[in-house]
């Protein structure tokens, strides 16, 4: 047993969760195998946009292993429709998603039939045989055309629009010394999990019950929306929560495929498993990113931030999924930042196009929002002769100004505030680790061939959402501890963090607990893992349930020793009394069930912040960026594992590099994805960005939860594209290139230097 | 992503193998490490209804070193030659080359015989073949023929390989001491194809000037090719500064690539012309100052 004399919260405690990954005994989706079971595979469409004419399965019926091909005609006349879990803005409605294409496909990748099979292999053979009359239509596949509507009641192409802001920004761009817009876009990229998505659903025929396993995020609002959708009881279905490979936003949410593989399941009576290949996985899961913006700063000539304008243009693709609009609105409330704007004006267009439905994507909108902010940043302090660290220093919020108020940037939340911290001590502290001071000359430099630059991005970023989360704690019979909690594990390290905070509240050695995640078998309600939320709130519920077993424990053994509450100890699975006496938590436990409930309800947001700072050089004849090194710093309120949060820091600089240089989710002008495999769609591996760091800081708790923390996931991602990108820039300002748009790729950075080129010589 | 219904077959010897091949006609295919032919079958753009597998197939797992050459078995892996001590001397461009193939895993089970009949246009392989003259030995049911590297790549993923024919090893010219080389190749991530690679080389004689110049290129046309204007450049000429500036302006207007998903056209040309300086400067041990 492990000496639990210090506290495990705030230390590196090694994660329960390795020995399992490291041995290969997780147990992932394609783990699963039951007795009977049955393969699915999904026909999808082939086009970006057409009538469904005719489908004739009988060739795939007719041959051997072959146990249905499902199309929207045995679903029934109500096809289900994916709901809105968040953003649920009216506008988006007539929008959402049907879970099979009945008279119109509207992307390439979208569901149209399923077929079952004795193996996945033989489902792929019955695909080919399926024949489909198409009617194609045009493909609509950027912003502005409107002539060819996707959806047969609207007039164009636009889900939706709207306007907010706070103070008064044309009187602050009337009176400003100094204005500058620009035009940038983020590409169309998405998460990439290492594990795609999979499911197995068991339908018990007698029983009417439904046991979907391979489910995580949101299990209990998932189940919810399947349940209306199977025309069964919530309570008849179980959403299981096994390992998983990564989630990022992307996996977890409610897809087609959460209905139609137990639909098959229950319609055959037999067990249906379905795992997304990458080529499906590609086509098939949430798109992200794929934001344009046009900003514009207001200055005085000083360099003092007066106002900001910004507008969002979002290409959601076919189809409003679960997210609604987040993405867009996400990148337009962070289009502020860190910075004390008096006066911001935003508005938001959400348009649709013939491609994959878009939906949240680590650091959501911030990732996006927040390179176009620094980068128009850089571009305003060079124009008024300003050094890029000290414009920044003038406008960064104060402590003395928090809580700052960022009300009416959101149309569908309430008002919010930045929460504590000290913004500007962070900065100087990316800075230091960077080593502005000394290599700032180093800018734009031609050094063997290859330009320096240093570019720095800051930001802030909410996490935490509410509205509650819940746990429970049991005291086994062998004084062991179960915790179970409504959060979900997606890979993020989150048992571990769940057992140091119950290990710490009940005295009890880490390597005896047991944390159980996301099953709708285990609560009541649970609420998943998304917004950087589940340490926050699923950590707090935990913390809440331990403790009030901990007063039970005391109850019992103060009954069990004869000796008051105030004279007992927990310590190390044992209740100590000042006389000496002890009882084991394995004595107690034995005499009755101790478990207690607990729960965390907050609507307030947690805001983490911090700067990053990259240096790269660019072969200026290649375009080739080489990463020299890249610092990341935040305050995430309160670590409650550093060796975890410092994990997800590096790693989520690693996939905001993979956003700046290399994925990209390439359509062609009918709407095809050119580039669903791995041989094209580029990821970053391991071994491309070597020199990464991350510096955890703890300066500010979070006032709004017990624990003191504040989201940490996603903090690593959303500055990324920001630091880079400047830093790019700066180091091709000499050959007068600007940076706009991502990815920069190496054609794309050449093609940038011949064009300033070409442009010189014009203009001599 | 399921491999269509195909049969397998697992022949103990060539003939069998050959034999195999001509009863099924063009309907099989000959299968080796399969990382370029199971992908493919998995994507379903090829349907053969069988698979030959040659990887147990004697003799062809060899890199041999003689007077006539430097032999390489079909079967070797880039693993096999990356361990191989003795390449770094004996053909130090291969070497080069071959350390710029695929990934780890990739590396473990690729064969220079699955590179060279897969012919990707991109790949190192068939690039340093067709650079190197190097000669191809083919056995098929009519016996053995032996085919130079650019007279067997005829297209893009296209060569001269009949259907009952397999190639079993590829004999590379012995290469001369003191010969001036290098290898330049630039992809997106490391292992990935190139955008564009250079493998160039050239020997001096008593007066220091080159002859015997090749320069061959990849990922910039349907197929690997020699750039003879660019040789023609090279060949008499001390390599100075000068040379390699014309030589690479040369090599820019020598191809004419098409544009996609990785890149425009004018940058593979342009790329191309930068590889090629870099290569040259390399070879000949000197330092552009290169403006930009």
């Amino acid at each position: 047993m492990s000496d639990v004399a210090k506290f495990l919260v705030g230390c590196a405690v090694e994660r329960m969760e390795d020995a399992r990954f490291l041995s290969g005994s997780g147990n992932f989706a394609d783990d699963l195998a039951v007795d009977g079971m049955l393969h699915a595979a999904i026909l999808r469409s082939p086009i970006a946009h057409a009538r469904i004419m005719s489908i004739d399965a009988s060739a795939a019926l007719a041959m051997p292993g072959i146990h249905a091909v499902i199309t929207a005609r045995d679903i029934g006349d109500a096809i289900p429709i994916i709901p809105l879990r968040l953003a649920p803005l009216p506008e988006f409605e007539p929008f959402r998603q049907p879970v099979i294409a009945s008279d119109k496909v509207r992307y390439v990748g979208e569901p149209i039939a399923v077929v079952v099979a004795d193996s996945r292999a033989l489902a792929e053979d019955a695909l080919e045989t399926i024949g489909i009359e198409f009617e194609a239509l045009s493909a609509v596949t950027e912003r502005g055309a409107s002539e060819n509507a996707l959806f047969d009641f609207a007039e164009d192409n636009v889900a939706l629009r709207y306007d907010a802001g706070f103070g008064d920004a044309d009187a602050a761009f009337a009176s400003a010394d100094y204005v500058r817009t620009e035009r940038f876009s983020v590409q169309r990229h998405t998460a990439l999990p290492m594990e795609t998505r999979g499911l197995l659903a068991e339908w018990n025929s007698s029983a009417g019950r439904l046991v979907v396993t391979g489910a995580t995020k949101v299990t209990f609002y998932n189940r919810r929306a399947l349940a209306q959708m199977l025309g069964v009881r919530e309570d008849d279905i179980d959403l299981i929560e096994i390992d998983v490979g990564g989630g990022f936003g992307v996996r977890g949410e409610f897809y087609p495929e959460d209905f139609l593989i137990p639909f098959a399941a229950r319609k055959l009576a037999r067990p249906v498993k379905w795992i997304e290949d990458r080529r499906e996985h590609l086509m098939a899961i949430n798109h992200s990113r794929d934001i344009a913006c046009e900003l514009s700063l207001a200055c005085r000539s000083d360099g003092m931030m007066l106002g900001l304008r910004g507008r969002i243009f979002a290409d959601m693709g076919a189809y409003i999924r679960t997210n609604g609009g987040v993405v867009p609105a996400k990148a337009a409330q962070f289009l502020p930042g860190p910075y004390r704007i008096p006066n911001v004006s935003v508005s938001v267009e959400a348009f649709m196009t013939n491609k994959t439905p878009v939906g949240t994507y680590r650091g959501p909108g911030r990732f996006e929002a927040n390179f176009f902010r620094e980068r128009l940043i850089d571009m305003a302090a060079t124009d008024l002769g300003i050094d890029i660290a000290e414009f920044r220093r003038k406008n960064l919020i104060t402590e003395q100004e928090l809580p700052y108020p960022i009300d009416g940037l959101v149309p569908y939340e309430g008002p919010t505030s930045y929460d504590t911290g000290d913004y500007v001590e962070v900065f100087e502290r990316a800075l230091k680790e960077i080593g502005w001071h000394e290599k700032r000359h180093l800018q734009g430099k031609l050094i063997d061939g290859v330009r320096h630059g240093i570019g720095l991005g800051c930001f802030v970023e909410s996490g935490g959402a509410g509205p509650k989360e819940n746990a429970a704690v049991t005291l086994e019979k062998d004084g062991s501890l179960t915790v179970a909690v409504g959060s979900s594990v997606l890979g993020q390290g989150l048992e571990t963090v769940l057992g140091q905070i119950a290990s710490d509240t009940l005295s009890i050695p880490f390597d005896r607990i047991r944390v159980l995640h996301g099953s709708t078998t285990l609560l009541d309600e649970g609420f998943g893992t998304y917004h950087s939320r589940a340490v926050v709130m699923g950590g707090s519920a935990v913390l809440d349930a331990a403790t009030r077993l901990r007063e039970k424990i005391l109850q019992q053994a103060s009954n069990h020793l004869g000796r008051p509450n105030s004279e007992l100890k927990l310590v190390n699975a044992k209740v100590v009394a000042d006389n000496g006496a002890s009882v084991s938590f394995a004595a107690l436990a034995a005499g009755r069930e101790l478990q207690a409930d607990g729960t965390f309800s907050n609507d307030v947001r947690t805001y983490s912040y911090g700067t990053h700072a990259a240096h790269v050089t660019v072969d200026p004849r290649t375009g080739a960026v080489k990463v020299l090194d890249y610092i990341a710093v935040e305050d995430v309120g309160r670590a409650i594992n550093p060796a975890i949060v410092h994990g997800q820091a590096i790693g989520a600089i690693v996939q905001g590099l993979g956003g700046v240089f290399l994925d990209h989710l390439i359509y062609d002008d009918q709407g095809q994805l050119l580039n669903a495999s791995l041989a094209d769609y580029l990821v970053p591996t391991a071994s491309d960005f070597p020199v990464l760091r991350a510096v955890t800081l703890e300066l500010r708790p979070s006032p709004s939860n017990p624990l003191g923390a504040k989201g940490a996931g996603e903090g690593g991602i959303v500055a990324v594209a920001a630091a880079t990108a400047n830093a790019v820039a700066a180091a091709l300002a000499p050959l007068n290139v600007e940076i706009h748009h991502l990815p920069l790729t190496p054609p794309r950075l050449w093609r940038l230097i011949k064009n300033a080129h070409a442009r010189a010589i014009t203009a001599a | 992503m399921k491999l269509p219904p195909l049969d397998y077959i697992c022949p103990a010897t060539l003939t069998e193998a050959i034999a195999a091949l001509a009863a099924h006609g063009g309907n099989a295919k000959v299968i080796a490490g399969g990382q370029s032919l199971i992908p493919m079958l998995a994507f379903r753009l090829a349907a053969p209804s069988v698979l030959v597998d040659i990887g147990r197939l004697p003799d062809l797992k060899s890199i041999s070193i003689s007077a006539e050459g430097i032999d390489i078995g079909a079967l070797v892996t880039w693993r096999d030659i990356e361990r191989d001590a003795r390449l770094a001397q004996a053909h130090p461009l291969l070497a080069a080359a071959v350390a710029h193939v695929a990934h780890y895993q990739v590396r473990n089970r690729g064969t220079v015989g699955g590179s060279l009949a897969h012919a990707d246009p991109a790949a190192e392989m068939p690039g340093i073949a067709v650079t190197c003259d190097a000669m191809l030995t083919i056995v098929g049911s009519n016996g053995t023929r032996i085919v130079r590297a650019d007279e067997f790549i005829t297209g893009g993923l296209s060569t001269v390989l009949e259907a009952d024919e397999i190639l079993i090893s590829i004999r590379l010219p012995l290469w001369k001491k003191a010969r001036r080389w290098a290898f330049e190749e630039f992809a997106r991530r490391r292992g990935d194809f190139a955008l564009a690679g250079v493998a160039a080389f050239y020997d001096t004689d008593a007066q220091g000037l080159a002859y015997n110049a090749h320069i061959g290129v990849i990922g910039v046309a349907d197929r690997p090719m020699r750039l003879p204007g660019v040789e023609a450049i090279l060949d008499g000429r001390r390599i100075d500064a000068a040379v390699i500036l014309q030589a690479a302006a040369v090599a820019r207007d020598a191809i004419d690539p098409a544009d996609d998903i990785h890149a425009e056209a004018a940058y593979r040309c342009d790329l191309l012309g930068v590889l090629l300086e870099r290569a040259l400067a390399r070879a000949a041990d000197i330092s552009l100052s290169e403006a930009a």
